[in-house]
């Protein structure tokens, strides 16, 4: 590993002070992504900040009516937390169906947000990729994708974002408020990941100098009707292939508010809202779920290995609003 | 021979030392002023090292040195040199020896220095510039460009038994199928390391990963032109190793070149990634074509092998041995050639040929069954091998049948619906399938020492491995068992090279054969016992024979009066204060050549998949195991559960995936390389069948360590068959495959 230096902070204002025109200066919450990426090269900050002393950990009810996730709340204090299992029960579900116990005890929901692609050649330092080091070419296009992404690609880069937590905060609207040595702001889920482009190496529109302080989940959490079905290669402990978030609001048979969110399939969480709207309204039948299932899928791309995925998340997704409907626990 | 520890489930006796982490690892020990190595490997896959430039790396504090192709130390470096135990035909990689790369991840540099952390950055400064050359990765595209090589490593195929061709043709029910089984990597939890301590004066002693320390000594001996007496090779406990420690690794050289240039202690440990840059499972595309007569005799087989090699050596495994072994049939054309790619030597896998062989005929035969509309039981018990036609020799035990009967039993196989796609519940499609396997019981010559003090206590000792198998147990419990001692009296030794010679640890045979080597050098222990016992003055035991008394409970007893006994304690005091001490080799013992000694299993497999989405979920598995005498059922069912989830990972998820446009391995961790995980295993349940073998071995037992696992991955392959109707004939069955 390459030395770096390292210093603990206990509060937002230092830590913000500690990376502002610091040439390469990263936080360290949970440290399972980026240890991970030091050890192998392909992450090389020079100086560390630990920002796991800061007060960012509890989980209470915000103004709206909805919660607020610390960032630094680990991802298994967020999963079990009386108040996300009633209110947000897909949060808990989709957080627990990532990585494991272990790894979820560690895993801070900032870091979560921040963790980055799984693309195989992003891990490999002798394979050219556009992300790790821009101008070098992106590997896998051209070469094995069958993981990698049908939405939203760009020439440059096909990563997919491998969070599962940020799919469900997609479905929910949630709000990730950040600081930085501008002051605070507030980004909705939806605008905090983008899409590759022509600049594959960022993978968010958070600003260098921005520390996560807090993840808001609006009132809505629609504990009735949800569910998160995720698709791998092996029933735990692996990334999505594809996976589907979804809240019902229904009214009898009828949809009155849907929110549906891909994972696996593009460098962000995937939502429609136009595409949801077809279902706004509308009886909940297989057929108009299959419907809005092809509005999202139009325009995926398949690049070989990962065809595939765009049959499977058409299928996962009217499945998973098949489930969402019945609330019936998946076989 | 009374037995009172044999048969018996004991729990390890290395259990404690394992779970409290008192049991040592090769990069565990430790030694004053210990360096640090790290490997660079190639980023290319063919080509030649234009330059290497190690000065940013040197002029860090603390890097030691850089060994490259042009700084290392000019050895011999003949072919010979770098041969071991385990090598095919062929010419050996040595690391360092030129600029030319011959494979993607060649180890071309290592980097030592006073710290692990400070020897891996250094690594990424040093700058190398490449020649690059055109390579060859892609098996299917060089499949045309298969070979014969000019010496098998493993059995050649034989020439056709009977009138093959004409025997298919005329065939009333024919199947021809093509089968892949991809490229697999070992991965054992344990990472390849060496550490390798100065003892001054050109001695070392090296604590290696290794399933068999005697290989990496002679091959250090060799390949540095070192004598023997100066290395000590020594490897207490192997965290798995499933084959991928049969070779010594590059680790191992590269860490005594640094010693030996440094004079100073080294330890090389790769990492996970690097755990892909050596020995693998070769992949193997295998085409059948089997004829049938209508009422489902088999009439004819031919099996065409196309398996991967190096451009380097030609590695082969028993992949075409199965038709002679597992089904009765007259006409039988084999072939077996090899595709050689710009990779690095493939290296025995749990199983090697018979995880591959095995599957492919297994679904071939499956597909005929369902040609034939036979129940694919009975198809089996139609075409019932009661010899092994390669060999013409009638197997040294064979309770196969029974493993059918038990396992169907208790799977309750007769309640299933034949035709495929019919039983579902909900989503999932259910599906269920069988598969029967085969492995060679072998014994190799081997030998071992036993020393038994006059407070009683045995110590037995074999250079032999325990890689998690049991070894120490197994070895502990035959000893005890023949001198008559309580288990924590005995102590057996492994793992060092002083220590008696032993085969290498694999081919399930290291039971048959240390095993007996134990027992024999314990019956000489006896023998000396009853003369000793037999010295006392009016000895109960005076005048008998070794047959006429029982060595049980630290005791010698007379079997027509078992109140008339003699202690051992009591006997070793005639010795004279002194130990009893014994060596013996042990061969195969004579008659066994007449027989062809095998265990065999037989594997029942439900699997659940979902229609739509494709996945597949193993829900129970039942497998049968015929492996003769069982020394420890605890350990032996570990052996049996690890085959069997292995078989569900070959069946569903692992793949090392060959990047064509590089040449390289590119799923090439754990993240990406997928095994099972708790959540994928579900009911499982190992039946070990009555079997006993007189001509095997002297202790009747088969070893187990590879039956577990061959039957697994057809059977799941043939139960996802059943369940969807949809044959995969592609392993793994991931889900995209089945949408
Ligand atoms: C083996 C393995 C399997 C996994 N499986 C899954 C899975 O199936 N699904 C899934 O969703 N995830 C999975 N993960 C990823 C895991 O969820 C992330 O590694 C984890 O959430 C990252 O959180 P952390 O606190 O450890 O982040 P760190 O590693 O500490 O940091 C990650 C990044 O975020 C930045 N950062 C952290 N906190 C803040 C903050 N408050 N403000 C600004 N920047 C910040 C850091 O600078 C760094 O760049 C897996 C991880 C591993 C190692
Ligand atoms: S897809 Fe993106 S991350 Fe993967 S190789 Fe291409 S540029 Fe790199």
């Amino acid at each position: 590993m390459r030395p770096f230096t390292f210093t603990r902070v206990k509060d937002v204002a230092t830590a913000v002070q500690e990376v502002t025109g610091q040439q390469n200066a990263k936080f360290i919450a949970g440290g399972t992504n980026l240890l991970d990426l030091m050890k192998i090269d392909v992450m090389t900050p020079q100086h560390l900040v630990d920002i796991t002393h800061i007060a960012l950990k509890t989980i209470e009810e915000n103004k709206e009516g909805g919660l607020r996730l610390g960032a630094l709340a680990t991802n298994a204090a967020t999963a079990y937390h009386a108040l996300v299992e009633t209110r947000y029960p897909l949060l808990s579900h989709a957080i627990l169906a990532g990585a494991t116990g272990q790894l979820r005890n560690m895993a801070t929901d900032g870091g979560n947000l921040l963790q980055r692609t799984r693309c195989y050649y992003f891990y490999d330092t002798d394979t050219p990729c556009n992300k790790r080091e821009p101008g070098s070419g992106c590997s896998a296009i051209k070469g094995y994708n069958r993981d990698l992404a049908i939405l939203g690609t760009s020439e440059h880069c096909i990563a997919t974002h491998p969070s599962d937590m940020a799919v469900a905060l997609a479905a929910l609207d949630a709000k990730v408020n950040v600081t930085g040595k501008d002051g605070d702001r507030v980004i909705p889920i939806l605008e905090f990941h983008r899409l590759p482009g022509d600049k594959p190496h960022i993978d968010t529109n958070l600003k260098e100098d921005e520390i996560i302080t807090s993840i808001d989940l609006p009132a809505k959490g629609f504990a009735d009707h949800y569910t998160y079905i995720k698709l791998r290669d092996r029933a735990s402990y692996a990334f999505a292939l594809v996976s589907v978030a979804i809240g019902l609001e229904m009214e009898g048979n009828t949809v009155k508010e849907a929110r549906i969110a891909l994972g696996g399939v593009a460098h962000k969480p995937w939502r429609l809202p136009q595409a949801e709207a077809l279902l706004q309204g509308k009886e909940a039948t297989k057929a108009n779920f299959t419907k809005v299932a092809e509005a999202y899928l139009e325009g995926a791309k398949g690049y070989g290995d990962n065809d595939f995925k765009i049959e499977l998340a058409r299928r996962a997704m009217v499945r998973a609003l098949e489930q969402a409907l019945s609330m019936e626990a998946a076989s | 021979m009374k037995t009172e520890q044999i048969g018996k489930p004991s729990n390890r006796v290395d259990g404690r030392a394992k779970v409290t982490g008192e049991a040592k690892y090769a990069a565990e020990f430790n030694a004053p002023n210990l360096a640090y190595g790290f490997v660079l490997n190639s980023a290319i896959a063919r080509g030649t090292i234009k330059s290497i430039d190690t000065s940013k790396a040197l002029a860090l504090d603390g890097v030691l040195e850089v060994f490259t192709h042009e700084n290392r130390p000019g050895y011999v470096w003949g072919d010979k040199n770098y041969q071991d135990e385990d090598s095919p035909p062929g010419s050996p990689f040595r690391p360092l020896y030129k600029s030319e790369i011959q494979f993607s991840m060649q180890p071309i540099a290592l980097v030592v220095a006073e710290t692990f952390e400070l020897a891996r950055y250094a690594a990424t400064l040093v700058e190398v510039v490449y020649e690059p050359d055109e390579f060859e990765s892609d098996f299917n595209a060089n499949m045309e460009k298969a070979y014969k090589p000019k010496k098998y490593k493993s059995t050649p195929p034989q020439d056709p038994r009977g009138k093959p061709e004409e025997a298919l043709a005329e065939a009333a029910v024919k199947i021809e199928q093509t089968y892949a089984h991809p490229s697999e990597h070992h991965n054992p939890m344990e990472m390849h390391a060496s550490t390798v301590v100065w003892e001054g004066d050109g001695r070392i002693t090296v604590y290696d990963k290794i399933q068999g320390v005697q290989n990496s000594q002679k091959y250090l001996t060799n390949a540095f032109g070192l004598d023997e007496a100066h290395v000590r090779v020594i490897s207490p406990f192997v965290g798995g190793a499933f084959g991928s420690g049969l070779r010594p690794q590059y680790q191992l050289f590269l860490a005594v070149l640094a010693a030996l240039q440094l004079k100073r202690s080294v330890r090389v440990v790769l990492t996970r990634q690097q755990m892909f840059s050596f020995g693998h499972r070769p992949k193997t595309v295998q085409r059948f074509a089997i004829g049938a007569s209508e009422d489902g005799k088999l009439q004819a087989i031919q099996q065409d092998v196309f398996a991967e090699t190096s451009k380097f050596e030609d590695y082969s495994e028993d992949v075409v041995i199965w038709p002679g072994v597992l089904y009765k049939c007259d006409n039988v054309k084999l072939s077996h050639k090899l595709v050689g790619l710009d990779v690095y030597t493939p290296l025995d896998m749990r199983a090697p040929g018979g995880t591959t062989g095995i599957y492919a005929m297994e679904c071939a035969m499956d597909e005929m069954a369902y040609k034939l509309g036979m129940d694919p039981l009975e198809f089996r018990l139609k075409n019932y091998a009661e010899k092994d036609q390669n060999k013409d020799k009638l197997f040294s035990s064979k309770e196969l049948k029974e493993c059918y009967r038990q396992g169907a039993e208790k799977f309750g196989w007769s309640k299933r619906n034949p035709e495929p796609r019919s039983m579902k519940e909900g989503h999932n499609l259910v599906g269920w399938g069988m598969a029967h396997g085969a492995w060679e019981a072998k014994q190799q010559e081997a030998e071992a020492k036993a020393t038994l003090t006059p407070d009683g206590k045995l110590t037995v000792g074999s250079a032999t491995a325990d890689i998690g198998t049991g070894t120490y147990t197994a070895m502990t419990q035959i000893a005890a068992d023949t001198v008559g001692l309580p288990l924590e009296n005995v102590t057996f030794q492994l793992g060092d090279s002083s220590l008696p010679k032993s085969p290498l640890e694999g081919g399930s045979w290291t039971v048959s054969s240390v095993g007996s080597a134990v027992k024999a050098v314990c019956d000489k222990v006896r023998e000396k016992l009853l003369d000793l016992a037999q010295q006392l003055e009016n000895s109960p035991v005076a005048n008998v024979g070794l047959d006429e008394v029982t060595f049980a409970d630290g005791k010698i007893s007379l079997n027509t009066d078992p109140s008339k006994t003699v202690s051992i304690l009591d006997a070793l005091k005639q010795n004279g204060g002194q130990a009893i001490e014994e060596k013996v080799t042990s061969k195969p013992v004579e008659g066994q050549e007449k027989f062809s000694p095998y265990a065999h299993s037989a594997t029942f497999v439900e699997v659940k998949v979902d229609e739509d989405l494709g996945t597949v979920k193993v829900t129970r598995v039942v497998s049968a195991i015929a492996g003769g005498r069982i020394i420890n059922p605890k350990t032996a069912r570990s052996q049996i559960l690890g085959g069997m989830v292995w078989g569900i990972g070959a069946a569903l998820e692992e793949e090392t995936v060959m990047d064509n446009n590089l040449g390289r391995f590119i799923n090439h961790d754990l993240d990406k390389y997928h095994v099972p995980v708790n959540a994928d295993v579900h009911d499982m349940e190992v039946i070990f069948v009555e079997e006993k073998d007189e001509h095997v071995n002297p202790i009747g037992a088969k070893g187990l360590g590879e039956i577990g696992i061959v039957s697994v991955a057809p059977a799941i392959a043939n139960a996802v068959f059943h369940a969807t109707g949809k044959r995969i004939r592609e392993l793994p069955i991931t889900l995209d495959k089945l949408l």
